[in-house]
């Protein structure tokens, strides 16, 4: 008999997300993505000041505010043709790198780990064994018998209250749970401590950005860091010297212990490299810019077609028409009415945001988010888009870090696997842990160009922008932690006539499109295997293999929809 | 000895009323001369990049909209046994991230020795940068009732320079 399954998450912030599944004999057969709040930020933009847009835009999410300010800025430059100061361009590179290095060490051992690692299991762990391992794979200075005693200690007095606190709502002791105890107090050592390392990434994006959590220091035309090597109250030589400190901090980790781990766990779920393939278009954005134009870019992108890398199509400049002229949104399946009609797909500079709610109809209207597709196919986007991307570049970086990831797998599991195992559930997380490594390096080179370019005596910052009278369209992109980030912006006059957020997530998590064709979560999700409906333990990874925003509530319904069971999976 | 202490307005600025937390952070910012163990955080819907700053704190005062069915506009304090509750009921939208931040403190044992929730109860949650008429006007007992909780605690605002 089917069952419905209905996942409905938290967050009102990015717009509530929720996944409908129809589960027959074990799989899922169905899948359905629903933004469950309107999402009208853009309708607030408009008639104000260009100039005060990414202020406003960092506010749309909790989890991604630095990434809507950059890429508003950006907009706002690309209608202005203004080009900034290449020290600009590495300061917003080095926020831009320690966010997503934050991003995606917080992802995988505090927001998804937890579905693969069974905590309670840890408590019947042999702790030196489980350091004898970890040691094997990695001479981290936190593998030693003395931490993972201590690490096992502090769980059982966490645990032996009774309390389970931050771990009252996993999947302990579900049949999907495959790692042994050792590997199990392995992960939940890493977890802690990489709560203590995440705070470097932290304090790089509060220092550049003078403030924290929501950093200030952008402007369209530059940034307002004030930059000499002695002065008070400024970007000085010896904050700098700190904040190199603190990335090296993050290299050691995340090539240490993140990278490791995520191979290590994901040989062990080797059978996972068969679930959650879905959508195998992938558009990922080129970023790092490294002149003041962005003609050039550390980091390329582009797009692939139907997994293969030899279909790669760059995208090469900001502004690049390839990018600008694809990208669409319809709003056949979604809660919005178009001028022109429920079929039509829009540009987003010809947007509109003209809600129409209609309930939840599975043929129908079901979603707050819009449908965009490129060239008129839906995409996926994320890590595994980026990797994918930069491999088909022949991007050095990102090929030696995947080629040790997947040696490294290939090892543990006694079996080869390949770049084609990527195009899975687990395989959006070894992307996230390459691309993390790739981050980090960049993220000391970036440094690097900044004083290379202080010593040269250049210390400028800021060019500061001129509005012209009449029309002018930009369009900001960014390749943010979850994928490409675009804002749209129509200028009239020094005004925002027009302004249109294409957001990673809404790529992903897009409902079906005019062409009835389903998103990427909806088509990674069928086939996804459901040992037990009521505690869809394997819908969650594939969807948290994403990185959708925040934390997610389950609501297991029955055939009339009524709630059977609640759970937060974290 | 002042206790080491911050004052974290969170809400989402861009759905009005929802905002409030961060505008009481505003006005006690404008006191000016706040003790140096007193930090004030405009939190937003910031999650885990806030465990740093709310490590081992003596106080943590959350300033935010609560939903508890009273009459918009209504100024409340929990403390003790109701803040755990405020974090399971979610009475307000933001607790994911910020409870997720507490409980991950209380894992490392450096959660807050004191937490209390200074709250009103929202008229909107509208798409809308400016607060209600109704809660913009009880702004300024929500700014004292703060200021209260902080004096309560021997911590004053103009007393240092």
């Amino acid at each position: 008999m089917s069952k419905r399954i209905t996942i409905d998450p938290i967050t009102r912030v990015e717009g509530h997300l929720r996944v409908d599944v129809e589960v027959d004999g074990g799989r899922v057969k169905k899948a359905w993505a629903s933004g469950q709040m309107w999402r009208g930020v853009e309708n607030i933009l408009i008639g104000r000041d260009p100039r005060d847009a990414w202020a406003i835009t960092q506010r749309i999410c909790g989890v991604c505010t630095t990434v809507h300010a950059i890429v508003s800025v950006r907009a706002v430059e690309n209608a202005l043709q203004l080009e900034i100061p290449v020290n600009a361009q590495y300061i917003r590179n080095m926020i831009i790198l320690a966010h997503a290095v934050h991003d995606h060490i917080v992802h995988f051992y505090h927001l998804s780990a937890l579905d693969w690692v069974d905590v309670v299991s840890a408590l019947k762990a042999d702790p030196d064994k489980a350091a004898e391992l970890a040691q094997s794979l990695s001479n981290w200075n936190g593998n030693s018998k003395a931490e993972f005693r201590k690490v096992q200690e502090r769980l059982k007095g966490f645990v032996g209250t009774g309390q389970l606190g931050i771990f009252t709502n996993g999947y302990w002791g579900h049949p999907a749970m495959k790692l042994t105890p050792e590997v199990n107090l392995l992960a939940v050592a890493h977890y802690l401590q990489a709560l203590d390392i995440q705070r470097y990434a932290s304090k790089i994006v509060a220092v550049l950005g003078a403030k924290s959590p929501h950093i200030q220091n952008v402007a369209v035309g530059g940034v307002a860091n004030p930059l000499a090597l002695d002065a008070q109250s400024v970007l000085t030589l010896e904050r700098l010297m700190a904040i190199r400190e603190w990335m090296l901090k993050l290299d050691d980790f995340v090539k240490n212990v993140y990278l490791i781990d995520v191979a290590a766990i994901g040989a062990f779920y080797a059978d996972w490299t068969k679930y959650g393939r879905g959508i195998t278009d992938y558009l990922s954005a080129p970023d790092i810019p490294l002149d003041g134009k962005g003609t050039q870019f550390a980091m390329p992108g582009g797009h692939i077609a139907d997994g293969k890398l030899d279909s790669h199509k760059p995208i090469q400049s900001f502004g690049d028409p390839y990018f600008t002229a694809g990208v669409s949104e319809a709003i056949k399946h979604s809660w919005y009415d178009y001028k022109a009609g429920n079929d039509v797909s829009l540009h987003p500079h010809k947007g509109e945001t003209t809600p129409n709610y209609t309930d939840f109809q599975d043929d129908g209207k079901y979603s707050w988010l819009k449908s965009p597709t490129f060239y008129g196919k839906p995409m996926q986007v994320g890590p595994l888009a980026r990797v994918l991307n930069s491999l088909a570049a022949g991007h050095e970086p990102t090929k030696k870090y995947a080629t040790a990831a997947l040696e490294l797998v290939s090892s543990i599991a006694g079996a080869p696997v390949g770049v084609d195992a990527l195009h899975s559930t687990i395989g959006r997380h070894a992307a996230r842990a390459v691309d993390c490594a790739v981050q980090v390096d960049e993220l000391l080179r970036q440094w690097d160009l900044l004083i290379a370019n202080m010593d040269k005596g250049d210390f400028t910052t800021f060019n500061k922008p001129v509005f012209p009278k009449g029309e002018q369209m930009g369009v900001g992109f960014h390749e943010a932690p979850r994928g490409v980030l675009s804002h749209w912006i129509v200028i009239d006059s020094g005004k925002i006539a027009n302004y249109q957020c294409v957001v990673p997530t809404t790529w992903n998590a897009a409902p079906r499109n005019e062409n009835d064709q389903p998103g990427a979560y909806e088509a990674c999700l069928v086939d996804n295997p459901v040992a037990d409906p009521e505690k869809p333990l394997e819908v969650l990874r594939t969807v948290h293999s994403f990185d959708p925003c925040l934390a997610c509530a389950v609501h297991v319904v029955d055939e009339e929809r009524r709630p059977v069971v609640t759970v937060k999976a974290v | 000895m002042s206790l080491k202490t911050v004052v974290l307005g969170i809400g989402n600025i861009l759905l009005s009323d929802e905002g409030v937390g961060v505008r009481v952070i505003e006005a006690l910012a404008g006191d000016g001369g706040w003790p140096a163990a007193v930090e004030l955080i405009d939190g937003g819907t910031c999650g885990m990049e806030l465990l740093d700053q709310l490590e081992n704190l003596d106080l943590l005062v959350v300033v935010d909209c609560v939903r508890g069915g009273r009459p918009a506009g209504t100024p409340v304090a929990l403390r003790g046994a109701a803040v755990p509750v405020f974090f399971r009921t979610r009475l307000s939208p933001h607790q994911i991230g910020l409870s997720d931040v507490l409980a991950n403190l209380e894992l490392l044992g450096k959660a807050p020795r004191e937490t209390v929730i200074i709250g009103i109860e929202p008229a909107s949650l509208a798409l809308g940068m400016e607060l209600t008429p109704t809660v913009a006007a009880r702004l300024p007992d929500l700014a004292e009732l703060t200021r209260a909780e902080l004096r309560q605690h021997g911590l004053l605002a103009g007393a240092s320079a």
